[in-house]
Formats: structure tokens, C-alpha cells, sequence
């Protein structure tokens, strides 16, 4: 079995988001970057299935500016064979990034894909669903568990009120939730291993793909602040501020 | 001219980083008794250290460790010390042994050092005497040879973990004519030979318990010399500037974390109607630690990329260690000051860091020590 992850670079988890000031988007320059936690837990669950024998190759892919490949090189680190960057510096909708990995599809021939189930920066969870759909393929969405024998995944899925057991036909799309797995710390002998892995590279223009915008942002703004609550004496006080500051009941 | 890690240097940074933050951090005053692992803590760190494939890190190759070159055990260093989480003054962390112990002959090596190497035997490094700290060569413990035998006179103060020590690496004076001309020696001694009291522990306002050793005609076999007589200074420096350049990557990993718990403090705490984060005396202070540690690295990775390349550093060790202990001092003094009453509570670690800091600007070198040495070498380039 041939599993390709799909790994993004965002900013990183611990940074503070940053508005820019002229409302486009967020700060990037000068922001620490890392692999989307979601993802960083596919490649786990690619490196788990290439250590117990279901998996015989597994192929990192990132689309994104030339240091996606440092994300690319952490994903190698931590145990997949080699690398597809797809070079591109503008911004990709989960439709452009679910039309490239078809593309990378086609020409590898993997039997699973594991995708995060969306991507901290945007968290659009769309491109697993789009990517199925466009390749024809089962899905398996949001998985907490994944099991793979016998030309079938079962995966149980993390659904609001439970959890769900769907079995599957492969070659199927998987997507991460977070109790998949804990990701390993790449080690030190498998970092200096990951630095001699190859990183194929190309573009959504070899790969025949428009990645055109087909959404418009308008703006970008912060959440607004909350005010600091106040403490209420008695319930009557509580209901009177509801009715004539809140104006809610 | 290249200022940036090598690629594979920050990934280890970065993976460190992270274990730090999820792992180290979290558990922080609870690792440690004194200043020493609790053996459950000993027993999850020497696991993580297998898993992150750092085990033996700073063990030499030859002696089946993964013989790191100085860049990358700085990275290694600076990264752990962002947490208050392990001892400050064992080398034993991730399975070492303090430098001494690479030159000792094959039979030492069976005896001594192999068992230090799986955990089995435990160690103290003794020098510093009543009169002879930072000019050691003024010792007066001597090592008398008769026969097949050491006969050991002396006492010995400061020496850090001393109790529990299964044997000492002694530095006495073996010829006094020759003082540190030759005349002074390291030799290995049984913690239960007769004679060997321990006498006194002294108190410190670092969590470090080191004792006062006393050695009344304490014989030790002649093949417990390492390497040969008079060889005592000469064994140090193969490894002294190194242990340099480990204080100030702990620095580094220091003034990060000051900055990091300084810059979040002061954009939280609001006084007068303001955050400190507004407050110029407040920004200056965190400009400070950015630039001393920005400064730091640069000095810190230079130097070590240099020694790994084969050339001298003992001029950017003795730069690096005294602005290293400084500089992160001045951190965790500052830290505290940002966070107030907070700064010197045990909740957080900025107390230990400032205790500790302040105790490495005397230890090892005190910085008017090494920039008396490091004026010689100035004197002689540019007089
Ligand atoms: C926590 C801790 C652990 C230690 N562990 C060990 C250990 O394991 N093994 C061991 O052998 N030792 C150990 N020591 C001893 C330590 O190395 C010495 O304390 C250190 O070398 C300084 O020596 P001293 O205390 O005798 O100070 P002194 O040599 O008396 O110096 C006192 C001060 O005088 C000043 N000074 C000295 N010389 C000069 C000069 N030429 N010019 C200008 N100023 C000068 C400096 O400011 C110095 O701080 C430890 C000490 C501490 C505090």
C-alpha cells in the first residue's frame, strides 16, 4: 500500500494572531511557522501504518512558498520517504489545493490519502471532502481511529454526541481529528536521516492546475473585545439589567 | 558568510522546543529533590532522551555515545535550560560523564567510567579548597607516592554532589617544587576508602547541597593517576572551554525564557490604567534581553562552530561565558522585577533561574577571573 499525507505550513499554534493594519489579512512576516497540528497527526498515522507493514511508501506533499519544505522536511523526519513540494507563493482555496493533490494522485497512484481535518490558519475543513469528491474516492472524515485490512479502512469518526464506526472501500480519503494519535518528536538520527530524502518539486502549472481565486476577501478584522463582566447582588438586579441594559427579555 | 543554523540543527531547536513546552515545562517543580532528579523523574527523562534519540548525547563516540559536535550540543543545552525542570550542575543529564572521565586508560575505564555511563556508579569533581578556589594552583592537598600507592592529605570545599559519590576525581599536588608546572595531578579515590570523611554540608541560596571533604592519609593505588603525573592542568584544558560555552548556551536558553514570561507578563498586567507593555522602562528592559540574547547566540554558535572545525576558542570561551552568566543574571533580575511580588514566588521558576545565575558568575570562573585571563591575550594581540 502506497499513503500520501497532505501537510500544510501555517503559523504556528502558540503565536498570538496578528491583524495587519490595513485589514488584507494577518501578519505573517517575522511569525514563527510550523506544520498544521492536524496534519503533523496524518503523518503519524502514515508513519504508524509504514511501521507495522500496512504501508510500503509514504509521500509527504506540500503546496506553499519554497520553505514548505522545511515543513516537508519535518514530515521526512519523522519517518515518511520522500517529498512533493508544489511551489507556489499565492494563496490557495481548498478547491485549487484539492484539484493539485488529484493531479499528484494520478500520477502516484497511492491507495490512501490522509489530510488534516482542516487547517488552523483558515480552518475551512474542505479540502479532504473536495478532494473525495473529485477523485471519486470513499471518504472517511474526521477520524479518531483508523484501521486498514484487507482492501477495506475502518475508521470511527468523531461526530457530534459520539462516535461513529463506518467501514470503507479503498483507496479512500481520510481525514485527522485530534485523538487520532499523539505525533511523535522526530529524533535526532531520523532528522540527520531526513536531510538525504528527496523532495520532489513542480508547480500547479506542471501539474495542469489553475489555482485561481474563486473567493474574494473583502476584509480582515479581530474578533471584537468582550467588555469585563460585572458581579449582580440579587436576582433582581439580574433580571432588571437584562430587561433595560440588555433589552433581552 | 553564513549566521544560520544548518537545517538539520534547527529542526533538533525546534523538536526540543516543543518537548520543552509540552513536557518539560508543565512538570517543572516537580522533577526535582534539591538538586537532584527524583529517580521517577531520572527514569521518564533517560526514556524521553531514547525516544528523541538524544541519549548519550554528549558522550564521545568512541566511548558509544553520539559524539555531537559543540553546535549541536548548544542547541541541545540552551533548549533544555529554558525549563527549570532538570538539576543545574549534573553532566550526567541524558547519559554523560563529566569530562575527566574520557581520559582515563582502559582498566580506569572498565572500572570507573563504563559504570558512570550506565548509571551505576556516581561521581564528584574535587578541586576548590579553603584556599585555593579560583587560583587553584595555590592548593595545598597533596598526593604523596609510596610504593604502589597515592597517600592523600587534605581537604577539599564546595564539592557538588559529594554525598552519594561512589568516588572522587581528586586534583591534588603531586610535586610542590613544580606547583602548576607539572606538579599537579587528578587522581580517582574511592568514597569509602578509610579516610575519606565527608565532614560538613554547606547551605547555599542555590538548591546545590556541596560538601566539605576531608582526606586524612587516605592511600589510593598509583594506578588511580589519570593520565601522568603533573598532568592535572593540562587534562582540564582539553576540556575547559567547552564547559564554557555550555554556560552561556544555558544562558540562552535563560534570557528565552525570561523574555518569553517577561513580554507575555507585560502585556497582561495593567497598572495606573496602563499595560507595562506601554511602559518605556519596562520596554527598554525587554529590548535588553533581546539584543544581549541576539548577541549571545551570535558569540555562542561561532565559537562552537569554530571548535568544531578544529581551531582554538579559549578567547570567545572566556567572551561567551562571562556575558553569558551576565547577561542571563540581568535577565532573570529583570523578569523578576517585571512580575513584582509574582517574580519571587516559587510558583514560577524565575526565582531559581535568578538564584542559580547569579551563583554561575562565580563558579567555574568567576568573570573577573576570566577577564584577567582574557586581558593577557588582549595585551599580547593588540599591545
Ligand atoms: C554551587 C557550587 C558548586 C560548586 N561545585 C564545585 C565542585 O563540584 N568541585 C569543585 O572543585 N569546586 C566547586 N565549587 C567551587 C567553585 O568553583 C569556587 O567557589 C570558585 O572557583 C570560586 O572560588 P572561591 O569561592 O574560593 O572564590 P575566590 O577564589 O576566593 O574568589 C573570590 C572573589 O574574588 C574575586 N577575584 C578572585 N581572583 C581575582 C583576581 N585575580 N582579580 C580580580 N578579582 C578576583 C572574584 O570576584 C571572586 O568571585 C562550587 C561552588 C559552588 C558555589
Amino acid at each position: 500500500m502506497k499513503v500520501l499525507v497532505a501537510i500544510k505550513r501555517v503559523i504556528d499554534y502558540n503565536v498570538k494572531i496578528r491583524v495587519k493594519s490595513d485589514e488584507t489579512g494577518v501578519e505573517t512576516t517575522n511569525v514563527k511557522m510550523s506544520m498544521n497540528p492536524f496534519d503533523e497527526i496524518a503523518v503519524e498515522e502514515g508513519v504508524r501504518l509504514r511501521e507495522n507493514g500496512s504501508a510500503e511508501e509514504l509521500i509527504a506533499v506540500s503546496i506553499g512558498p519554497k520553505q514548505a519544505q522545511e515543513t516537508i522536511r519535518t514530515a521526512l523526519a519523522m519517518g515518511a520517504d520522500r517529498g512533493i513540494h508544489v511551489e507556489t507563493d499565492d494563496e490557495v482555496e481548498p478547491l485549487a489545493v484539492a484539484k493539485l493533490l488529484k493531479a499528484l494522485i494520478e500520477k502516484e497512484n497511492p491507495d490512501l490519502v490522509v489530510l488534516g481535518k482542516q487547517a488552523i490558519d483558515d480552518d475551512s475543513n474542505q479540502t479532504g471532502q473536495m478532494l473525495a469528491a473529485l477523485v471519486g474516492w470513499s471518504q472517511g472524515t474526521f477520524a479518531s481511529e483508523l484501521e486498514v485490512a484487507d482492501g477495506k479502512a475502518k475508521v470511527t469518526r468523531e461526530i457530534d454526541g459520539g462516535l461513529e464506526t463506518i467501514q470503507i472501500n479503498m483507496p479512500a480519503v481520510v481525514t485527522t481529528d485530534l485523538r487520532l494519535n499523539t505525533p511523535r518528536y522526530a529524533s535526532l538520527p531520523n532528522i540527520m536521516k531526513a536531510k538525504k530524502k528527496p523532495i520532489d518539486e513542480s508547480s500547479p502549472a506542471d501539474l495542469g492546475v489553475d489555482i485561481s481565486a474563486r473567493l474574494a476577501t473583502l476584509k480582515v478584522t479581530e474578533p471584537s473585545s468582550r467588555e469585563a463582566g460585572v458581579i449582580v447582588e440579587d436576582v433582581a438586579e439580574l433580571v432588571d439589567k437584562l430587561k433595560n441594559e440588555a433589552k433581552v427579555i | 558568510m553564513n549566521f544560520e543554523l544548518p537545517e538539520e540543527l534547527k529542526m533538533l531547536k525546534e523538536t526540543l522546543r516543543r518537548f520543552v513546552d509540552n513536557e518539560l515545562i508543565p512538570i517543572e517543580r516537580e522533577t526535582l529533590d534539591g538538586a537532584k532528579l527524583k529517580p521517577e523523574s531520572e527514569k521518564w527523562l533517560n526514556e524521553k532522551a531514547v525516544e528523541l534519540g538524544l541519549w548519550q548525547f554528549d558522550v564521545p563516540e568512541e566511548h558509544g555515545g553520539l559524539g555531537l559536535g559543540l553546535l549541536a550540543k548548544t542547541v541541545v543545552w540552551t533548549e533544555l535550560n529554558r525549563s527549570i525542570a532538570l538539576p543545574t550542575r549534573l553532566p550526567e543529564i541524558f547519559g554523560g560523564a563529566s569530562p575527566i572521565l574520557y581520559n582515563l586508560n582502559e582498566t580506569q575505564q572498565e572500572r570507573y567510567l563504563k559504570p558512570v555511563l550506565d548509571g551505576k556508579l556516581k561521581t564528584a569533581f574535587a578541586q576548590t579548597e579553603a584556599d585555593a578556589g579560583s587560583d587553584p594552583a595555590a592548593m595545598r592537598t597533596s598526593a604523596v607516592r609510596d610504593g604502589d600507592h597515592y597517600v592523600l592529605n587534605g581537604s577539599k570545599r564546595f564539592i557538588s554532589n559529594a554525598l552519594g559519590a561512589d568516588f572522587f576525581q581528586v586534583i591534588a599536588v603531586t610535586d610542590k617544587e613544580k606547583a602548576q608546572r607539572g606538579g599537579i595531578s587528578t587522581i580517582l579515590v574511592d568514597a569509602d576508602a578509610p579516610g575519606v570523611t565527608l565532614l560538613r554540608e554547606q547551605e547555599l541560596i542555590t538548591d546545590d547541597k556541596p560538601w566539605e571533604i576531608l582526606f586524612e592519609d587516605v592511600k589510593v593505588p598509583a594506578e588511580n593517576l589519570v593520565g601522568k603525573e603533573g598532568d592535572g592542568f593540562k587534562l582540564a584544558q582539553s576540556w575547559i572551554s567547552t564547559g564554557r560555552i555550555r554556560h552561556a548556551a544555558r544562558g540562552m536558553g535563560i534570557i528565552t525564557r525570561c523574555l518569553e514570561m517577561a513580554t507575555t507578563y507585560a502585556n497582561d498586567r495593567v497598572t495606573f490604567g496602563e499595560k507595562l507593555a506601554d511602559r518605556q522602562a519596562v520596554q527598554w528592559m525587554l529590548v535588553d534581553m533581546y539584543t544581549h540574547l541576539h548577541q549571545l547566540s551570535l558569540m555562542v554558535y561561532h565559537a562552537a562552530a569554530k571548535y568544531d572545525r578544529g581551531e582554538d576558542i579559549r578567547n570567545e570561551a572566556f567572551m561567551c561565558k562571562v556575558f553569558g552568566d551576565t547577561k542571563s543574571f540581568e535577565a532573570a533580575d529583570n523578569c523578576m522585577q517585571i512580575h513584582g511580588g509574582l517574580g519571587l514566588t516559587k510558583e514560577l521558576p524565575i526565582e531559581r533561574f535568578w538564584r542559580d545565575q547569579r551563583s554561575m558568575i562565580i563558579t567555574e570562573g568567576p568573570t573577573e577571573v576570566l577577564k584577567m585571563a582574557l586581558a593577557r591575550q588582549v595585551l599580547k594581540e593588540y599591545g
